[in-house]
């Protein structure tokens, strides 16, 4: 496959293992992939499939057990205390639930002065809340001065998440790591919410790990980015944006877009879908041989299928894809 | 595709009439107003979905259908006409034997996250044979007989499931369970409460491939309950749109979604990106849905709506109808009818900045 080396966060050939019981589960393996600055890579996947803990090694939460996770081209866990602290703020993490992310003792300003002071961003108290007021206004809670000494309680949803991102916000990140940022939030809000992130990054050249399971929700906020869709584990297929939802390869990206409910009673009662041969969900403890998808997979061919694990290779417009009937097909195999 | 009205009859049937109901519940900040004046009819053999976002009192109505509201909730008026054959009963009205016989025998609810309620150390079996015995259904052969079927129409494989223990299920399987525990009684009445939220991609596809099918097949009444407005999308003949406790639309599929005449409605709709096709502009709606303690006066929705006028701030807009199957809350659905709802759009520009 290929090796990416202009990526500023870089994953290559990352594994991890836990231990469950007696036995270890291996819930990622051979991830690779690469972030420029600015980029958007968008994971998708169903529940379970590793997107989080992905979203933590990326993070630097997290080690991977295999494997190497780089920030600008340097192994993160091999890295001084100096280095490990420039990359731990540089990629900062949003989580899905907002009501609990917060300390709900804390007062917005503190939960925003506290890191601005920590990392000598603020030389003292007036810079900090000057600064402060500045990231509240950025992520669009204006009047600021109506939110500064709140606590978290006293704010919605959607208000408690742009907290989470004004936070991030403070130590200068070039990257977030947004997990279901917006899952939690209701549809009438969630836009705002992914219209300031977009306007983070062109204004302000941040670059995001978007995690969600919602892929219109990736169409959306990644067009002009990449999707990763994963199962149990692994990469499957890996592209721009535009080609994963409007020519989707892999049959699993097929059989998730041909099943995705849409909010449009035409196109969605006359979608035309792709029949697993199985609807149940393999256990990590127990991950089918070869490709892991093959005791659903519609294009299944005994002997080839569930012999190998098949590598992402490319199958052209920029699309990697990682399965063995697609490849031989396309020429690549 | 089977078209929307074809299975409605609007001759004036009904299973079920609501009219005007009132629910609160009492709280430590106050009165939580959480269903506001609500009227609608539900025909029979019709799918109607009950949509908006989280906290517009759309599981309290539902819970309300069935008296299965919690002791601090109240009722504090209106009727729920039930009709079975030629007999109409208000369900606000029934006494406890008659309640327990409605439950169930005429109208099943799955309740919101049930499917994570099993008892975790009893085999499936084991729980349905309990919940038809507690409905009157004692006769283990029949029982057995007809889960089977059952189970079989919910594209489950009946040895196995009845065997297994709910962990050994996935939440789509415990939720199809539920929908043939539910049917057990043929019950001409269904209302499922977010019956896929939560739920994976393909499993929701599977309960909802499995709710048309067996609409098709079976003759129910069905309420859906949803935020998810694929959902409704997917099955509804009518829909409901509520904000704020109060019904703001309700019309048949199409008109909800391809024309809509309440801003709230055109929001909602607009704010939810599809796959088709390249990617669209959408709606957010500024602000966020009222506290039901003290919900704005006049329309709940004044406070975030581009066409509010100071006949909005003051007067309460009733629901009306404006079109064949189409009712809707709001002193300029005109307006917005002729301008297809474009001033949301732009508002919701200016808004975000
Ligand atoms: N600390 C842990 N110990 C054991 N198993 C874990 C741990 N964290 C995650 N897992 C397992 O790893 C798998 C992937 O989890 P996760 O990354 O959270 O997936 P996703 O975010 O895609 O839903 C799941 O099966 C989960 O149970
Ligand atoms: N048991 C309860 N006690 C007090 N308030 C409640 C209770 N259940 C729901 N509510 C409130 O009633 C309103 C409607 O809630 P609900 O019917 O659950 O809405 P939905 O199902 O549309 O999300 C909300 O404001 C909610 O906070
Ligand atoms: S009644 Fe007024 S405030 Fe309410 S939705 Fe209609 S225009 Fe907007
Ligand atoms: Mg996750
Ligand atoms: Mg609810």
């Amino acid at each position: 496959m290929t090796q990416h080396t202009n990526g500023v966060l870089e994953l290559v050939h990352v594994e991890r293992t836990f231990k469950v019981g007696r036995r270890f589960v291996r819930v990622l393996d051979d991830i690779s992939f690469s972030i420029g600055k600015g980029d958007i890579l968008c994971l998708v996947g169903e529940s379970g499939c590793g997107k989080t803990t992905t979203g933590k090694i990326v993070a630097g939460l997290l080690p991977p057990t295999g494997g190497e996770i780089r920030f600008l081209g340097q192994n993160v866990w091999e890295m001084n205390k100096e280095e490990f602290r420039h990359y731990r703020r540089a990629v900062q993490i949003i989580h899905q639930d907002p009501y609990s992310s917060l300390n709900p003792t804390q007062r917005v300003s503190t939960i925003l002065t506290a890191p601005l002071l920590r990392h000598g961003i603020a030389r003292n108290h007036k810079e900090a809340k000057e600064k402060a007021l500045e990231l509240l206004r950025i992520v669009d809670l204006t009047p600021p001065e109506d939110f500064y000494n709140k606590y978290p309680h006293q704010l919605s949803g959607g208000q408690r998440q742009r907290v989470s991102v004004a936070r991030a916000l403070t130590v200068n990140p070039e990257f977030l790591v947004a997990d279901e940022a917006v899952s939690m939030l209701d549809v009438s809000i969630r836009v705002s919410l992914l219209q300031m992130l977009e306007r983070l990054r062109n204004q302000m050249g941040v670059a995001y790990l978007f995690i969600t399971h919602d892929l219109a929700v990736a169409k959306y906020f990644a067009w002009e980015g990449r999707i990763a869709v994963m199962y149990l584990g692994r990469i499957v297929e890996i592209g721009p944006t535009p080609q994963i939802i409007n020519n989707p390869r892999h049959p699993y990206t097929k059989a998730l877009l041909s099943a995705i409910p849409e909010a449009d009673p035409k196109a969605t009662r006359s979608k035309e879908r792709v029949h697993l041969r199985s609807l149940d969900v393999p256990s990590l403890l127990n991950v089918p041989s070869g490709c892991s998808f093959h005791p659903r997979c519609p294009l299944y061919e005994a002997g080839l299928c569930d012999a190998t694990v098949p590598q992402l290779v490319d199958v052209g417009d920029g699309v990697q894809v990682a399965c063995h009937v697609v490849a031989r097909e396309q020429g690549v195999a | 595709m089977k078209s929307a009205t074809e299975n409605v009859p609007s001759d004036g049937q009904f299973t079920l009439k609501v009219e005007d109901l009132w629910v609160t519940y009492l709280a430590e900040r106050g009165k939580v107003k959480a269903v506001r004046g609500v009227s609608f009819t539900l025909r029979p053999g019709e799918t109607l979905a009950f949509i908006g976002e989280s906290g517009c009192g759309k599981t309290t109505l539902g819970l309300s259908l069935i008296r299965l509201l919690p002791s601090t909730a109240e009722v504090e008026k209106g009727h729920i006409l039930y009709r079975r054959d030629t007999e109409v009963m208000d369900v606000l009205q029934m006494n406890d034997r008659e309640l327990r016989q409605f439950r169930w025998k005429e109208c099943a609810m799955i309740f919101q996250g049930a499917q994570n309620a099993f008892n975790p150390v009893l085999r499936i079996w084991a729980q349905v044979l309990d919940t038809a015995r507690s409905h009157g259904v004692t006769n283990k052969k029949e029982i057995r007989q007809r889960m089977e079927d059952l189970f079989r129409l919910v594209q489950l494989e009946p040895e196995r499931v009845l065997r297994a223990y709910p962990h050994q299920l996935s939440g789509g399987m415990r939720q199809r369970v539920l929908i043939a525990l539910g049917l057990l009684l043929k019950p001409p009445l269904v209302i499922l409460d977010e019956p896929t939220t939560a739920l994976d991609i393909l499993t929701q596809r599977s309960v909802i491939d499995v709710l048309r099918d067996i609409k098709e097949k079976m003759d129910f009444s069905l309420i859906l309950i949803s935020h998810d407005l694929s959902l409704a999308a997917e099955l509804a003949d009518r829909v409901a749109t509520m904000y704020a406790g109060k019904l703001v639309e309700v019309a048949n599929v199409w008109d909800t979604y391809y024309h809509p005449l309440h801003p709230y409605t055109v929001g909602l709709i607009h704010a939810v990106p599809t796959l088709a096709g390249e990617r669209e502009e959408l709606i957010s709606i500024p602000g966020s849905p009222p506290d039901l303690i003290d919900p704005p006066k006049g329309c709940a929705f004044h406070p975030r709506c581009p066409y509010a006028t100071e006949k909005c701030r003051t007067e309460e807009p009733p629901l009306i109808p404006v079109a064949q199957d189409h009712e809707v809350a709001c002193w300029h659905w005109q307006q917005v009818q002729e301008d297809g709802g474009q001033r949301m759009m732009v508002y919701s520009e200016a808004k975000a900045g």
